[in-house]
C-alpha cells in the first residue's frame, strides 16, 4: 500500500510532462496500455487515487445502465413470474388496493384450458396457418431477396416497396384486405365464376389461409431485409466458379445460395413462428372475431376473450403459459430442420 | 472456346437478371397494389369493386369519405395520441437506451455482462405471455388505464434500438474515450460531446426501428384505452371497422379514408428515410 502511494509519488514528477502530447493527439491504439496506467495514477482526481475498484473502472456505467435494468425487471422480468404464478392461482380482477383471497388451486387452470374445444381448435388453426406461413414466408423472402440482389437498376424502388407494408399498421392494410376479399369484392370478380362461395373471409375452410396469406403478404419485407443482409456475405467468386464450372442458375441457387445464407433461414422460421403465435390482429378484425365459428381464431384472442371480456385472467395466463411452450418446442423441431443440416453437408 | 463458354454466361447473367426483373415487378405490383387500391377506394362517392373501379373515374371521386370517418372518429384527435404514444416512447428508447448503450460498448463497470445478457434474453420474452400480468399490474394495480403512461410504459425502451446503440458505439475506437477521459471530461460529457455525435446514423436507424412497433400496434393500446379521446388511431380506426361501420352508408369508402391517414405518416417516414432503414443496419442488429 505505502509502496503504490510512493510509486505513485514518484511518478508524479515523471509522468505530468509526457501526458501533454499523449492528451492532446488521439494515441494510436498501441498506446493504449502506457496510457491507461498513467491514467490510473495521475495525481489530483479523487476518484484516481482508488486503488481497489469493487465496481469497474467507471462505476457510473451501473448508473448509466440504470434506468433500462429497473426497465426490464419491472416491466418484463418481473410480469413474466407473475403470469407463471398467476395461472397456478385462482385469480380475480380487483379494483387497485383491494386484497382478495387467491387460492392456490395447482393446474386446474391448466385443466380447464386443455380441455376446452375452443382452445383446441384454436391451436390448430395456428398450427395450420404456420404450415401455410413459414414455408411461404421462407421461400418467397428468400427468392426475391436474391433477385433484388442480383440487379442494379430500380434497386432501391423495389426494397422499398417490399417493406412498405412491413412499416404500416395493419389495422389499416386490413380495410383494404377486407375490401379486396369481400363477397363481391375485386378478387371475386377477377376469378369470376371461380369466386369460392361462401367468399374467403367467411368461409371455414378459407379464413384461416387467408389470414395466413395475409401475414405472409405483411411480414415479407422485413425478411427480405434480413435475407439481403445475409446474401451479401457470401463472395461472388462462388457464383463465378460455378458458372464457368457450367452450373446453371438453379444448380448456383442451391449449392451456393441456400447453404449460404441458413443462419439467416434459422432466423426466419423462428420469427416468421412467433408471429403466427402472437396472431390477434387478423381473427378480430379480419374475420370478425375468429369466425366463422372459430375456424379462425387465435390462442392470443382466446386470451383476451377469456382474459379481459369474461374476467378470467387465470385461465389466460395458464393458455399463454401453454402457448409459449408449445412455441419453444416448434421452434426446437425447427432448429434441427432448418439448421442441424449444415452439419451433414 | 473459353471466350464462347465466358460469353455464354455473360448471356445466361443477362437473362437471369431480366428474369429477376420480371419477378421483382411483379411483386412490386402485389404489394403496392393494395394501398393504390386503398387511396382509389377512398375516394369513390360509391364502392366499385368491378375491374374497372380500379382506375380513377373523374365521376365517382370525392372527399366526403375523410369527412364521414372525420364524424365518427377524430381523425385529428387519434394521429395526436398515437404521436404522444409512438412519441414517448422513441424519447424514452433514445435517452435510456443511448446511456446503456454506451456504458455497454465503452465503459467497464461490474455486472456490464448481466446487463448484456439481458438484453439479449428479453428479446425472446413473448409479449402475450406478459399480456394478463401486465394488464392486472398496469391497469389495475396502479390505475394507468386510460392514461398515457399506462400505454407507453411497456414499450418504453426498446432492445434492439439499444442493440443497435451498442453496436455503434461499439465500432468507435476505445482510445477516443480514454483520450478524452484523460483530458478530464467527465462521463456525460463525452457521451453527448464525442460519442453521439458519432453515431448520427444510429440515432435515425433506431428512430425508424422504435417508430414502427408503437405506431402500429393495436392490441396493447386497445385494451388500456376505453375513453375514446385517448384512443391511437389505430384503436379507433379498428373500433370503428369493428362497431360502427355497418350503419354507415359507404363503410368502406370511410374505413378506406381512415386507412390512408393511417397509413401515410408511417409510409412517408420510411421513403424519406429509405438509406437508414437497410439490410446492413438491421442485420448486423438482429446478427449479434
Amino acid at each position: 500500500m505505502s509502496l503504490r502511494s510512493a510509486s505513485g509519488a514518484s511518478r508524479r514528477d515523471g509522468a505530468v510532462p509526457p501526458t501533454g502530447p499523449e492528451a492532446g493527439a488521439p494515441p494510436s491504439a498501441g498506446k493504449q496500455p502506457a496510457g491507461r496506467k498513467t491514467l490510473r495514477r495521475r495525481p489530483g482526481r479523487p476518484e484516481i487515487k482508488q486503488k481497489f475498484r469493487p465496481l469497474g473502472k467507471q462505476p457510473l456505467g451501473l448508473l448509466f445502465s440504470a434506468p433500462y435494468v429497473i426497465f426490464i425487471l419491472g416491466v418484463l422480468a418481473y410480469p413474466l413470474g407473475y403470469a407463471v404464478w398467476i395461472s397456478f392461482h385462482q385469480f380475480y380482477f380487483t379494483a387497485p388496493g383491494v386484497q382478495v383471497d387467491r387460492p392456490f388451486v395447482g393446474i386446474a387452470n391448466y385443466i380447464t384450458v386443455l380441455s376446452d374445444p375452443v382452445v383446441r381448435r384454436s391451436f390448430l388453426n395456428i398450427l395450420v396457418f404456420m404450415v401455410i406461413n413459414v414455408p411461404l414466408t421462407v421461400g418467397l423472402s428468400l427468392i426475391l431477396a436474391n433477385a433484388l440482389n442480383r440487379i442494379t437498376r430500380l434497386k432501391t424502388f423495389f426494397r422499398v416497396s417490399y417493406y412498405v407494408p412491413y412499416v404500416t399498421a395493419s389495422v389499416a392494410v386490413i380495410g383494404v384486405w377486407l375490401f379486396l376479399f369481400q363477397q363481391n369484392g375485386l378478387i371475386n370478380s377477377l376469378l369470376g365464376v371461380l369466386a369460392p362461395n361462401p367468399s374467403w373471409l367467411v368461409n371455414s375452410w378459407l379464413a384461416m389461409p387467408t389470414v395466413a396469406l395475409y401475414v405472409t403478404w405483411k411480414q415479407l419485407g422485413f425478411f427480405i431485409l434480413l435475407y439481403l443482409a445475409a446474401l451479401q456475405n457470401i463472395p461472388e467468386e462462388l457464383y463465378e466458379s460455378a458458372s464457368v464450372d457450367g452450373g446453371n442458375k438453379w444448380v448456383q441457387f442451391w449449392n451456393i445460395t441456400v447453404p449460404g445464407v441458413r443462419s439467416a433461414s434459422v432466423l426466419v422460421t423462428l420469427l416468421a413462428t412467433i408471429t403466427g403465435a402472437n396472431l390477434f390482429t387478423e381473427p378480430y378484425l379480419l374475420t370478425g372475431g375468429g369466425g366463422p365459428d372459430g375456424a379462425s381464431s387465435s390462442p392470443v384472442f382466446l386470451m383476451y376473450q377469456k382474459g379481459i371480456l369474461q374476467g378470467n385472467p387465470d385461465v389466460a395466463a395458464a393458455l399463454g403459459v401453454v402457448l409459449v411452450l408449445g412455441v419453444l418446442v416448434i421452434a426446437l423441431i425447427q432448429n434441427r430442420l432448418v439448421g442441424g443440416r449444415s452439419g451433414e453437408e | 472456346m473459353s471466350i464462347t463458354s465466358k460469353r455464354a454466361s455473360v448471356d445466361k447473367r443477362r437473362n437471369l437478371s431480366v428474369g429477376s426483373f420480371i419477378l421483382l415487378a411483379l411483386g412490386a405490383f402485389v404489394f403496392l397494389f393494395p394501398f393504390y387500391y386503398m387511396l382509389i377506394g377512398s375516394l369513390q362517392t360509391s364502392p366499385d369493386t368491378s375491374v374497372g373501379g380500379a382506375f380513377p373515374e373523374p365521376g365517382n371521386i370525392t372527399g366526403e369519405n375523410y369527412v364521414n370517418i372525420n364524424g365518427s372518429i377524430n381523425l385529428f384527435k387519434g394521429l395526436v395520441n398515437s404521436g404522444i404514444f409512438t412519441g414517448g416512447v422513441i424519447l424514452a428508447t433514445v435517452v435510456f437506451g443511448l446511456l446503456v448503450g454506451y456504458a455497454l460498448a465503452q465503459m467497464q463497470f461490474r455486472g456490464r455482462g448481466v446487463v448484456f445478457a439481458m438484453m439479449l434474453l428479453v428479446q425472446m420474452i413473448p409479449f402475450q405471455l406478459l399480456l394478463i400480468p401486465l394488464y392486472v399490474m398496469i391497469v389495475r394495480d396502479y390505475g394507468l388505464g386510460d392514461n398515457y403512461l399506462g400505454m407507453i410504459l411497456p414499450f418504453a425502451i426498446n432492445s434492439t434500438a439499444v442493440f443497435v446503440f451498442r453496436q455503434y458505439f461499439m465500432q468507435l475506437p476505445s482510445t477516443l474515450f480514454e483520450a478524452a477521459r484523460i483530458d478530464g471530461a467527465s462521463e456525460l460529457r463525452i457521451l453527448w460531446q464525442v460519442a453521439i455525435p458519432l453515431v448520427r446514423p444510429a440515432i435515425v436507424t433506431a428512430i425508424l426501428l422504435t417508430f414502427i412497433g408503437p405506431w402500429n400496434e393495436f392490441l396493447w393500446p386497445f385494451l388500456v384505452t376505453k375513453d375514446q379521446s385517448l384512443q391511437p388511431l389505430a384503436v379507433s380506426l379498428a373500433n370503428y371497422i369493428s362497431n360502427i361501420a355497418a350503419t354507415a352508408s359507404n363503410p368502406f369508402g370511410a374505413i378506406l379514408a381512415g386507412a390512408c391517414v393511417l397509413a401515410a405518416p408511417a409510409v412517408a417516414l420510411f421513403i424519406f428515410f429509405q438509406r437508414q432503414f437497410i439490410s446492413t443496419n438491421l442485420g448486423s442488429s438482429v446478427k449479434g
